[in-house]
């Protein structure tokens, strides 16, 4: 596992390399991360994506410097930072709790990185308000951060992050205390904010819509390790395992057996799928987007168990002979409406199936 | 329950009711800061207490005196030593408990909470015994052959024992040992509703432990820093047992003096204006503290 010493370290600007974290010890110890490497590069909007407790925001405080790796190493530009304190890591942190000084006003807030790092004063007054700038709370720049909206402090604890111009932002969860209107809205000014400045994000969210629209790449984690990294469409179009194409995206799931070049599946049907050199028990993982549903007889056929309406698109949970379902989503004007109770003809479009190992 | 005019009746009522308390409080209060304001302007009496003739001879004595043959005016050296004693005194007090108070206090704030209690309980059980046992037995502690000089000599580390009790150190020990706790407290009180998260994102904006504690802890728990010097600055001003017990009869704070006008001294006029001087000090150093607080801090 010494990929990351291979990769250029001009284009790296963390190289993660073997990190693992474990909480505590004895009987009490918790595995955090197991053996984690990941090369994120300089400029790219890098997503760790992954449910409750997978150990995203533990990888983010080892980069940031507030937890000590128990093994590995973190490199920073080609720099070895695993044991610099925070305050020596070009890197800056968008906490989730925004972690506002209270009794600072807004400039002084987005000022306090620069004012540490001994800036003169005249500089730093002009830091602030193009930043402020840039974040659109220019006539914020006076008030405590209490009196601010939860969006407001939100856009001020991201330009107290940039202000010092980091190789690195750290942005754990940022979001995931706005409505989804904000939400939607920061999602785009914070990708804007990425390009416009050029720095390297590392974001951790759990919704992985959020990951798929935003990110360069996104490293999946689960239980303390990273199971794949790709871009947005690598990771839906190829994910390298169930967990991964359960976890992006709604997937339905068919065993199967590899039966002379094909896949023969519980209800006995034959499906033509690219194998990918797989023999054996195999799942297939079908994007519900790649069911279409007709009224005639196709490759499979089945009786819809439920219906749901979703404005543009409608899905069908549709039941197959052994008792497996499939879940389908159609476009609602491109055929007829199904009702409940509804015997259809199913097609899968087979180029999309992913067939992975059982 | 008649419900007519609810707010007129409920804030006639309400008067109604505290009244005994009002009166208690101006009796109690205002009554005796009355009677040592007007005490201090009256002449002094043959033995004690005062003869109902205006004079100015009280206040005058808080600074000056007479020369008793040829009625020079001088200023009075020994009242002003004593001032500056007291004042000396309750600002290394104040210093001292802050320096010891921070720690524990925020060691007591970072506890898990379950044992938090255990440990503010320790902090109070001081206030089970009387203020007076409490100073007679840090006497035992320091005197000549007391446990600390016992202890020292005995390992050798000194040939013969330090004079500790009566001087300004061991009245400093004193009033440091009964008033940390009035320290600890507020500032405990303002550590607990502290955001720890703060303290990660200075180190992570590039601020080192010290310009943490400056810029951030400090900052933040100010109210209950400021809380906490009044506390044990107002009190050890006035102090009076911890200074007699400890200081003897010859390291004297203004309480002191104060009790030596209204015994010995036999000047009431002098003990009542010293009295209004020192209401006054601890006045005005409460109004210069709520300035200060509320200027650094103009909404909160
Ligand atoms: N200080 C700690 N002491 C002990 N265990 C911890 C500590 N911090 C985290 N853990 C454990 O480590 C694991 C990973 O936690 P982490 O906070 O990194 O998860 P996460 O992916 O950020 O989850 P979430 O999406 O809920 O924020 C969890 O099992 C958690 O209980
Ligand atoms: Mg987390």
């Amino acid at each position: 596992m010494q990929r990351g010493i291979c990769i250029l370290s001009t284009n790296i600007a963390v190289d993660a390399r073997n990190v693992g974290k474990i909480y505590g010890n004895g009987a009490g110890a918790v595995t955090a991360l197991g053996d984690v490497s990941i090369a994120i590069e300089k400029g790219e909007f890098f997503t760790l994506l992954g449910p409750s407790g997978c150990g995203k925001t533990t990888l983010l405080r080892c980069i940031a410097g507030f937890e000590t790796p128990t093994t590995g190493t973190i490199h920073l530009s080609g720099r070895d930072i695993t044991y610099d304190p925070p305050y020596q890591r070009p890197v800056n942190t968008v906490f989730q709790s925004y972690a506002l000084f209270p009794h600072l006003s807004v400039a002084q807030n987005v000022g306090f990185g620069l004012k540490m790092q001994g800036t003169p004063a005249s500089d730093v007054a002009k830091a602030v308000e193009r930043v402020l700038a840039l974040v659109k709370l220019e006539a914020f720049a006076d008030r405590l951060p209490q009196q601010l909206s939860g969006g407001q402090q939100q856009r001020v604890a991201l330009a107290r992050a940039l202000a010092p111009e980091p190789e690195v932002l750290l942005l754990d969860e940022p979001l995931s205390a706005l409505d989804l209107k904000l939400r939607k809205e920061m999602q785009s000014e914070l990708k804007r904010l990425q390009t416009e400045t050029g720095i390297t994000f590392i974001f951790v969210t759990h919704d992985q819509e959020e990951a798929l629209t935003m990110s360069n790449r996104i490293g999946v984690m689960s239980a303390g390790a990273l199971l794949q990294v790709g871009t947005p469409h690598d990771i839906y179009e190829s994910p390298v395992n169930r967990f991964v194409a359960d976890f992006i995206g709604e997937t339905n799931f068919l065993e199967g057996e590899v039966e002379g070049g094909q896949v023969r599946i519980g209800t006995g049907d034959l499906l033509a799928v690219d194998l990918n050199g797989e023999t054996g028990g195999v799942t297939l993982a079908i994007r519900p987007e790649q069911v279409s549903v007709k009224a005639a007889d196709a490759q499979l056929s089945g009786k819809i168990t439920e219906a749901t309406y979703l404005g543009t698109d409608t899905h069908y949970t549709i039941g197959l002979g052994d008792g497996s379902h499939l879940v389908a989503r159609v476009q609602s004007n491109s055929v007829a409406a199904f009702g409940v109770g509804d015997t259809v003809g199913i097609a899968i479009d087979a180029k999309a199936v992913q067939v992975l190992k059982s | 329950m008649s419900r007519q005019t609810p707010g007129r009746s409920k804030g006639l009522n309400g008067w109604l009711l505290s009244t005994p308390a009002l009166i208690l409080l101006l009796l109690a209060a205002s009554g005796p800061l009355l009677i040592v304001a007007v005490y201090s302007v009256l002449e002094k009496g043959d033995y004690s207490g005062v003869r109902w003739i205006l004079s100015g001879e009280g206040w005058f004595r808080v600074l000056f005196e007479k020369d008793i043959f040829d009625h020079t005016i001088s200023l009075a050296d020994a009242n002003l030593s004593i001032f500056w004693r007291s004042f000396k005194l309750s600002i290394a007090t104040t210093v001292i408990t802050f320096a010891f108070g921070l720690p524990t206090a925020w060691f007591i704030a970072t506890r898990p909470a379950k044992s938090r209690a255990f440990w503010l309980f320790l902090i109070t059980i001081p206030f089970w015994t009387n203020l007076l046992i409490r100073t007679f037995a840090i006497m035992e502690v320091i005197r000549n052959q007391g446990i600390l000089n016992t202890f020292l000599m005995h390992f050798g580390l000194i040939s013969e024992p330090i004079q500790i009790l009566y001087t300004d150190t061991a009245v400093l020990m004193g009033m440091t040992y009964v008033y940390l706790p009035l320290m600890v407290l507020p500032l405990y009180a303002a550590i607990d509703r502290f955001d720890f998260r703060l303290i990660e994102a200075g180190y992570d904006l590039y601020a080192s432990r010290w310009q943490v504690l400056r810029g951030v802890i400090l900052p933040i728990i100010k109210p209950g820093i400021i809380a906490g010097c009044i506390l044990v600055f107002i009190p050890s001003l006035g102090a009076y047992v911890t200074p007699r017990v400890l200081g003897g009869g010859k390291n004297m704070m203004i309480g002191n003096f104060i009790e030596l006008q209204f015994g010995q001294g036999q000047n009431w006029p002098l003990g009542a204006a010293l009295s209004t001087v020192l209401l006054l000090v601890v006045l005005v150093s409460l109004l210069v503290y709520t300035r200060a607080s509320s200027r650094d801090n103009p909404n909160g």
